[in-house]
């Protein structure tokens, strides 16, 4: 720091009250909103004494179920801010033309399709992702709860902090300009001396925190807790897809975390990694970042390929069509998904033979990916389709992925990649691709568990809604999006002032329409929920099986009760459930043990809060703040390891209660 | 329903066993695959800071470099390193020594054996603070250059990890007084040593990639 900056103050640093975007009527009516409702969840929470509640069954919680729900709501209320984002974008194209400046004055646009990528990914593919493995793996596999099921706690609240990082920026500072992987000099102190880059750079650690200990965890419980007779190839695929996602997850988060520990040394300590001088190098970073983020891109596709291949098994009455080559696809991708990052950066200019070679890698992709479409496909031939709402979002993908994957090849080619490069084509693919997979599998994943998760169905019709707008919108809103790419348009582009792009504009209304579709999609899934929640008495399953479907999970009652399992189920089969209605299974009704579970812990919410507090500290140059909750932080965690005292046993005749009430559950069936 | 007459003459009319019937509890069956894997990712992480360094390494920016630190000497002092090598290798070999007696449950013993692991540790990070100190002194600082930042950062990461588990080896300690060798203590003196090699080796990579080749480009 040079010797004329004045002096920071000893608490606050640099944040000052001018860091509060007073001035900014969209973020002052938004700050109004989020602030009425977040006062009236309290008030509703304290007025129906729930605070005890939620402190006891869900934030200290170390039930796995509970803590997938918990990933998912927080995916659900970043998916309406990522969406919201997504609209002001849509729009302010839209209006840019003819010597309009929009509405959105520059500072403000880069913040927000910054933070639309990093939400969307961050905070609501990844969440849904962990969300919905975290609900679905143990039961799969015939287990109680997960390997290291504090770990799992912790996991959740740090990615929650993460987020909550990021949505203080909104209000208190700026976000970062850099778009969604900030890459440097751009990034860098000289360029953006501001807070924006900081909030960014730890919103990222954080939950880059949060996502590798919760791939380990679930490696270790899928590799480990195991139901007897579950073999590796009997394991289902949604199994083996999160399998191969946690070892991407474990081998690719290091990379994230060292490309944003060192780029935060270079602007807190002005080291010289990505720097333009001294020796510095930005491609550094870009190549650390994609070494992650490609590896990414397939820890979010391969649980929604899974999601797709229950589904599709399920809803087509039928034993999954190549069981064996699809479990060869998902490891081959994974193992290709780490040989392809340069593909993002062909232009560069590493040479014709690296990007020769990083081409071929990318297109050889498409092979075990065409494999898995051809399952799919056999699964629902001569099958008895059932056209339920996971089904639908399964055939809406499988068109939309379609494109997106033959985009994807098209842009795997050097030379098209240097006219595609950093083109609205690139947007329209990879949103072909993110959308048409992993938000429709997770629609899809949510439409298909949530009677196993709450014990009663969503309402078919609003979700047959949302499938269809969903859709319809996606391609509204970025076939036009494609056109305006291969025409021309970069990406992020504010206002389009070249006399000779004026023509354009009615691509980019017709994108808007369809995002306003899409958006429709949206509300009808969350109209679904509610008008489901209300009608829930007459959405009840009792079946605990309502779907009629193939794996473990559906063995055990909806919901599952806290041990998933009275007895350990052993297993004979892929598609050990079909397997065991198929022979004659019979539910034991006598001889309950006690069962032996984690106990609860508060350290996961205390230590991420800790840490978040540490973040924003060290953001704002708070330095005795930061030093503080650092160290508080360190006792917190170590305190923790003092405590032996942390499982205990269900007793057998609470297990025999909580069994004979299913038991009456099912007889009233008949 | 074809299928399902073939999979029950497969067992012969023996009734297939769904479900267990016995069961035993089993803390802490993951730890040590899940500590693997851990340290896995972590090893992953220094692959990206050796990679850097092999990039952005040889970029002195007119500063000093591995062989002249601008004021007539070399920047990396062989011998200071060599000692401190010898002193990691055999804290290693201490740290085995402590997990044999902790086998064999031996409180006493392993203590001591872990709390001279501890003591060759705090005996490596005297070194390299006074080491790094020298550096800063003659204005080699991690401002400096490329070289300095990804050489500075590489040993701050690993004395980072030293540091840790010389933390560690203290709590497990007191731990062990309070508790004995329990099999939740076994279990994270089994972590500890897999830890402490993990440093140990990760040393040895950077006097092959730092050191010695920095002395031989």
């Amino acid at each position: 720091m040079s010797p004329d900056t004045p002096p920071l103050d000893p608490i606050f640093g640099r944040l000052t009250l001018d860091a509060i975007p007073y001035q900014e009527p969209i973020l002052v009516v938004t700050f109004a909103v989020v602030a009425l409702a977040g006062i009236f969840a309290v008030g509703a929470l304290t007025y129906f004494r729930l605070w005890g509640y939620l402190w006891r069954e869900w934030i200290t919680s170390v039930d796995h179920k509970r803590i997938g729900i918990m990933y998912i709501v927080l995916a659900i209320i970043m998916l309406v801010r990522g969406f919201a984002d997504a609209i002001m974008m849509r729009l302010q194209q839209a209006i840019a033309f003819n010597g309009s400046e929009g509405y959105l004055p520059a500072h403000h646009y880069d913040q927000i399709f910054t933070a639309h990528g990093v939400i969307m990914i961050f905070f609501v593919a990844t969440p849904l992702i962990v969300g919905v493995m975290n609900f679905v793996i143990p039961l799969q596999i015939g287990a109680r709860d997960v390997s290291f099921p504090y770990l799992n706690n912790l996991g959740f609240w740090l990615t929650a902090v993460a987020a909550i990082l990021v949505n203080v920026s909104l209000f208190v500072g700026e976000f970062s300009q850099g778009g969604w992987v900030g890459e440097p000099p751009l990034t860098g102190a000289e360029a953006s001396p501001g807070v924006g880059v900081d909030y960014y750079l730890w919103a990222l650690q954080i939950s880059g925190l949060g996502t590798i200990i919760g791939g380990i965890n679930l490696l270790a419980t899928i590799i480990k807790m195991r139901a007897p007779g579950l073999t590796f190839m009997k394991l289902p695929i949604f199994c083996w897809t999160s399998l191969c996602v946690n070892a991407l997850i474990v081998l690719s988060f290091p990379f994230l975390t060292i490309a944003v520990t060192l780029l935060t040394l270079d602007r807190l300590f002005g080291t010289h990694f990505f720097t333009a001088d001294f020796g510095g190098n930005p491609m550094a970073y870009v190549n650390l970042v994609w070494i992650w983020g490609h590896p990414e891109v397939y820890i979010l596709i391969l649980p929604a390929l899974g999601v797709y291949s229950e589904v599709a098994a399920v809803f087509s009455g039928k034993r999954l069509f190549g069981y064996t080559s699809m479990v060869y696809a998902t490891v081959s991708i994974t193992v290709i998904g780490f040989v392809v990052w340069l593909h993002h950066f062909f232009t560069m200019g590493s040479g014709a033979s690296v990007n020769g070679f990083f081409g071929l890698m990318t297109a050889l992709i498409a092979i075990p990916t065409g494999v898995k479409v051809y399952n799919w496909l056999f699964t629902m031939y001569r099958g008895r389709v059932r056209f339920e709402v996971p089904m639908m979002w399964t055939i809406s993908f499988m068109l939309t992925f379609l494109l997106g994957g033959l985009t994807g090849v098209l842009c795997s080619i050097p030379a098209a990649d240097f006219q595609l490069h950093n083109s609205l084509f690139l947007v329209g693919h990879f949103h072909n691709v993110a959308i048409g997979a992993i938000v429709f599998a997770m629609m899809a994943a949510i439409d298909y568990w949530f009677p196993k998760a709450f014990g009663f169905r969503l309402e078919p019709f609003w979700g047959k809604l949302s499938v269809w707008f969903w859709t319809v919108g996606f391609f509204v809103a970025f076939l036009p999006i494609y056109v305006a790419g291969l025409s021309g348009v970069t990406r992020r582009t504010r206002v389009f002032d070249d006399p000779s792009e004026q023509n354009l504009q009615i691509l980019f209304v017709i994108a808007a329409i369809g995002a306003f579709i899409a958006l429709l999609g949206v509300v009808f899934f969350l109209v679904q929920l509610f008008v489901s929640i209300r009608n829930r008495e007459a959405l009840r399953d009792t079946t605990g099986d309502p779907w009629n479907a193939r794996t473990l999970e559906w063995s055990t009652s909806s919901p599952p009760p806290e041990y998933n399992f009275a007895f350990t189920p052993v297993v004979h089969d892929v598609d050990a459930w079909a397997d065991m209605k198929a022979r004659g299974y019979s539910r034991p009704s006598e001889g309950f043990k006690p069962i032996h579970m984690p106990r609860n812990t508060a350290t996961g919410i205390v230590a991420s809060v800790l840490l978040l507090i540490f973040s924003f500290a060290v953001i704002w140059y708070m330095w005795l703040v930061a030093g503080v909750s650092f160290a508080l932080l360190l006792l917190v965690l170590i305190g923790h390891t003092f405590n032996y005292n942390r499982s205990f046993h269900i007793p057998a005749d609470v297990v025999a209660r909580t069994e004979s009430e299913r038991t009456r559950l099912l007889a009233q069936q008949g | 329903m074809t299928t399902t007459t073939t999979l029950s003459h497969a067992k012969d009319g023996e009734a297939p066993v769904f479900y267990l019937t016995e069961e035993h509890d089993h803390d802490g069956h993951s730890t040590v695959i899940g500590f693997w894997i851990f340290l896995m990712s972590d090893v992953l992480l220094f692959c990206g800071l050796f990679a850097i360094y092999a990039w952005l390494g040889g970029h002195y920016a007119n500063g000093p470099s591995p062989l002249d630190d601008g004021h007539g000497g070399q920047l990396f002092h062989l011998p200071v390193v060599a000692v401190n090598t010898v002193i990691m290798l055999a804290s290693s070999f201490i740290c085995a020594l402590a997990m044999v007696e902790t086998r064999k449950g031996n409180v006493g013993p392993a203590l001591k054996w872990f709390g001279l692991t501890a003591l060759f540790g705090v005996a490596f990070l005297y070194n390299q603070v006074t080491e790094y100190g020298h550096m800063a002194e003659i204005g080699a600082t991690y401002q400096t250059s490329a070289f300095l930042s990804c050489f500075i950062t590489l040993i701050i990461a690993h004395s980072f990890h030293v540091l840790t588990g010389i933390v560690w080896v203290a709590i497990l300690a007191v731990q062990v007084l309070q508790h004995g060798l329990n099999p939740a203590n076994e279990r994270r003196a089994v972590c500890f040593s897999m830890f402490w090699n993990f440093i140990d080796i990760t040393w040895v990579c950077v006097f092959i990639f730092v050191y010695l080749m920095g002395v031989l480009r």
